[in-house]
């Protein structure tokens, strides 16, 4: 996207990284202890300038190094063997888990598009004596995340990079986007830098800044499931055959303190099913100080195009099983991010000539025990022992020789073993939630032989028409009325949909119930960095014009997309997004065809994100 | 302009809580502070941030001059501070290791940051323009820059700046903000003299990954060596802590005639809520 006939400057590095997550911290530190432990044997040297060390650099997009907005909960295995002496409370918000369970929330409120078992199943239990919830006598095994950690991974990667900069092998840079990649035929070679003093289309402005080519003998690529240069590859390259990005859901949570007769201990974890709606999976980690991370996960085989996240956390937040634990408490903070849940299967070409990619958008979350960031952290420290090796023996950073090393250690480790077991385990939700349940237990019963097979789908092909989804609860003639008013009116049809199916107002309290844009405001704030160009696009707007659903405005986890009076294409608001990307894999449309992510919007590398007290 | 004339820059800034955060304060074991204060993110104080620009303009127009940062904070968030700043103009760093919730006596702070300047190797003071912002968002009374100016013996002093214009002969005019919207011109004879920075004309400083780099090398070490300073002053205390009480209402309202509106606002003041 950026001016090709601008004259730019550019420097020569060893290393460029792009993005700080979990898995750039595990790749950063163990190639610091790796290169700090060879100044004593004989130093490691620069292939760009002998005789100095390698120059190694992360460019990280956000203002700061805590993006990431995920309360976690993991075994932390590869974390802890990183730190065998691990201290939880060295890092805030971060304790060792020591309760787990599972509780299927009956629906209060009747309002809940239930399939027919699971809609008898609520009198069944209350026939039982169960009066708003079951918690289930076992909590299944491949859940489990036994003698592992509960932490905010914002405070985390903030305390992983406070010791990275301490040693000084490397360097981290925040606020500084990647915007692109160079290429010299196949071959990565570099990065470019965003643009700056540019205006929102990208022209130059006051104090235009071109970027900068950054010139790399490796680029690691670490940018997450809908980070630009991940994505950037993905259409240079394509995808592996049988490979693909289709599974994804929507992750929003609350930062909650806890009212102080809260009975719940430090270090549970509750995980949540049935409610607000079937497909939509909660879960509940009690932090220290009494502050809990609480939140749902909304999927993209929610066949309904009117995915509103924000709203649907908060009914989860108010039935009565999970009111009892939060009410007199407080919001403190809120956050979003995708994921990318196709696992192995969305595991794309992982090196070339010149780059190797880890993390999430590498295909390392294992989408059976819902862990992410322990894998994450592992496929770092691969690629670093792997760079080491290479660095050590004086070898280039060829797509063989990448591949003799990281990539045969991918092989053999952990993460593919557990990613390779649970390939299909959710292959049955695409049919159902009662399928994608069952297909889900017999995957993690069978260490993944048996699943409930079903036909892989892009996500746009998913949803299904309005009248069709709600065709037992909402008359056709009416839906196509809410639809044109909202075209012509602008706002949303969660909105009109949602109360008509009976789900009750939500009565703002300013502590637990709070209005989305108060949300953004409160406990943190959405960069918007001035001088920078907007970073969505709508790529093809007569795609827009035939959309009718507009399921990009539904899903907007910051009320940033937004239909506008009598236009048929959305507007964006930078002020307002935080990043999470739910915009790309929600779009109803569709549009480039042949992509991993098959979608009409454009997602820029532009420096931004939600900042936020305690992510 | 290049002007054949030599300054010494040194910015005052602390860092301090992220102001657009909510802040909570909190009494813990007898002192106040911040609720969650470690975890909440840290900027540099948005009243000194645009000092920086100013400092780098100041510099491309004149010959030699350096610029140091002075900067009061936890080691830990000071270092996450200037993975940032570092890329947008050289400077120098001075690191004071203190912490930076804001409810600390300024005349302490004032005393830190002033034997931090003059301890600063080759730094003469009559040579020396010290920056800072006009006020602070560390909750403190807005003098700490007084202070500091007067504990150097710095007589000269503007507050409310939004321009400097540096002249041939050293001196500079300042363009200072007084009341009702109006600006104070004034001719300078030169160095030294204290500059409270209001929000000046400059947009703000590009992230230069280069500059970035060479920054780096040398501010590490500046944080490795970072003085820990008590800054606990005897006779000062805190009686009480509280969020300030909230005065805005809105209200949208279309089509209201000016008379209608200033009627309102009459009758609220007449009513006395407005506090």
């Amino acid at each position: 996207m950026s001016d090709t006939s601008v004259e730019r400057q550019s420097m020569e590095v060893d290393i460029a990284c792009v993005g700080f997550g979990p898995a750039m911290g595990g790749f950063l530190t163990h190639l610091s202890r790796g290169l700090k432990a060879a100044e004593a044997s004989g130093p490691i040297q620069s292939p760009t300038m002998p005789g100095a060390p390698p120059t190694v650099i992360c460019y990280e997009k956000a203002e700061d190094l805590a993006l990431g907005v995920s309360g976690v909960e993991t075994e932390a295995k590869a974390i802890k063997s990183s730190f065998p002496d691990f201290d939880p409370a060295s890092v805030p918000m971060t304790t060792w888990i020591k309760k787990e369970k599972t509780v299927y929330l009956m629906d209060p409120w009747g309002a809940s598009r239930r399939p027919l078992l699971v809609r008898l199943a609520d009198p069944i239990l209350r026939l039982l004596g169960k009066k708003h919830s079951f918690t289930l006598p076992v909590n299944p095994p491949f859940l489990h995340k036994k003698g592992g950690i509960i932490t905010a991974l914002g405070q985390f990667n903030q305390w992983v990079a406070g010791q990275l900069m301490a040693e000084g092998a490397v360097q981290i840079w925040p606020s500084m986007a990647v915007e692109d990649l160079l290429l010299e035929k196949d071959a990565v070679t570099g990065v470019r830098l965003a643009d700056q003093g540019v205006d929102k289309e990208g022209k130059p402005a006051e104090g235009f800044m071109p970027g900068m080519d950054i010139k790399a003998k490796l680029t690691v690529v670490g940018d997450g499931p809908i980070g630009s240069i991940g994505r950037k590859l993905n259409e240079k390259l394509g995808m592996p055959e049988g490979r693909h990005l289709w599974e994804w859901a929507v992750g929003m949570k609350f930062v909650v303190s806890l009212p102080d007769d809260c009975p719940l201990e430090e270090g549970t974890v509750i995980h949540t099913i049935g409610f607000p709606e079937p497909e939509i999976f909660g879960f509940f980690y009690v932090m220290p100080n009494k502050m809990a991370s609480m939140g749902i996960f909304v999927p993209s085989w929610m066949q309904t195009p009117v995915r509103t996240s924000y709203r649907y956390l908060q009914y989860w937040m108010q039935h009565p099983y999970l009111w009892q634990y939060v009410k007199g408490g407080k919001v403190s903070s809120f956050g979003a991010k995708s994921l990318l849940e196709s696992g192995i299967e969305g595991e794309p070409h992982l090196v070339g000539d010149g780059f190797a990619r880890i993390g999430e958008g590498s295909g390392t979350t294992n989408i059976l025990t819902n862990s992410g960031v322990d894998e994450a952290w592992a496929s770092g420290r691969l690629l670093a022992d792997a760079v080491l090796e290479l660095l050590k023996s004086g070898q280039p950073f060829t797509r063989e020789n990448l591949d003799k090393t990281y990539v045969a250690s991918r092989r053999r480790s952990a993460i593919e073993k557990g990613t390779r077991k649970a390939r299909h385990s959710r292959d049955g939700f695409r049919r159902g939630f009662l399928p994608g349940m069952v297909g889900m237990a017999l995957a993690g019963f069978t260490g993944g032989l048996l699943y409930v097979p079903s036909r892989e789908k892009a996500p746009h092909d998913m949803l299904i028409d309005l009248e069709r989804y709600y065709r037992d609860r909402i008359p056709a003639a009416e839906l196509r009325a809410m639809e044109a008013e909202c075209l012509q009116k602008g706002g949303t049809l969660w909105e009109k949909i949602l109360p008509r199916l009976g789900w009750p107002e939500v009565v703002f309290d300013g502590a637990l119930l709070i209005s989305h844009q108060d949300a953004l405001l409160l406990g943190g704030k959405v960069q918007a960095v001035h001088g920078y160009r907007d970073h969505v696009l709508f790529d093809d707007p007569a795609a827009c014009e035939a959309c009718r659903t507009k399921s990009c405005v539904e899903i907007c986890s910051g009320q940033a997309i937004a239909r506008v009076e009598g236009r048929p294409v959305p507007a964006f608001d930078r002020e307002k997004c935080v990043h999470c990307g739910a915009c790309i894999w929600g779009c109803a449309r569709g549009g480039r065809g042949d992509l991993a992510i098959d979608s009409n919007i454009a997602f820029l590398g532009v420096p931004g994100g939600l900042h936020s007290a305690e992510n | 302009m290049s002007i054949d004339h030599t300054y010494h820059l040194v910015i005052c800034g602390s860092v301090v809580p992220d102001p657009l955060q909510s802040l909570e304060p909190v009494v813990t074991q007898g002192k106040p502070g911040l609720k969650n204060e470690l975890m909440l993110p840290m900027v540099l104080d948005p009243f000194v941030n645009h000092s920086l620009n100013e400092a780098a303009k100041l510099r491309e127009a004149t010959k030699d001059t350096q610029v140091h940062l002075v900067a009061v904070g936890p080691k830990a968030k000071l270092q996450q501070l200037m993975m940032v700043l570092a890329q947008k103009t050289a400077f120098n760093l001075v690191a004071v290791d203190a912490p930076a919730g804001g409810f600390i006596d300024s005349h302490t702070v004032a005393a830190a940051l002033a034997e931090a300047i003059k301890a600063i190797p080759g730094l003469d003071l009559q040579k020396t323009l010290v920056f800072g912002g006009w006020s602070s968002a560390s909750r403190a009374s807005g003098t700490t820059l007084q202070l500091v100016g007067e504990k150097l013996g710095i007589t000269e002093q503007f507050f409310g700046v939004d321009r400097l214009t540096p002249a041939a002969d050293g001196g500079f005019t300042v363009l200072e903000r007084v009341e009702a919207g109006q600006h104070l011109e004034t001719q300078v004879a030169g160095a030294p003299a204290v500059i409270g920075w209001a929000t000046g004309e400059l947009p703000e400083l590009p992230n230069n990954p280069k500059i970035g780099m060479m920054n780096m090398a040398k501010i590490m070490p500046a944080i490795g060596k970072a003085k820990a300073v008590d800054l606990a002053s005897a006779g000062f205390s805190v009686v009480d802590t509280a969020l300030p009480a909230e005065k805005r209402q809105t209200r949208v309202v279309k089509d209201m005639p000016a008379a209608a509106v200033a009627a309102e606002i009459k009758e609220w003041i007449a009513s006395g809520k407005a506090g």
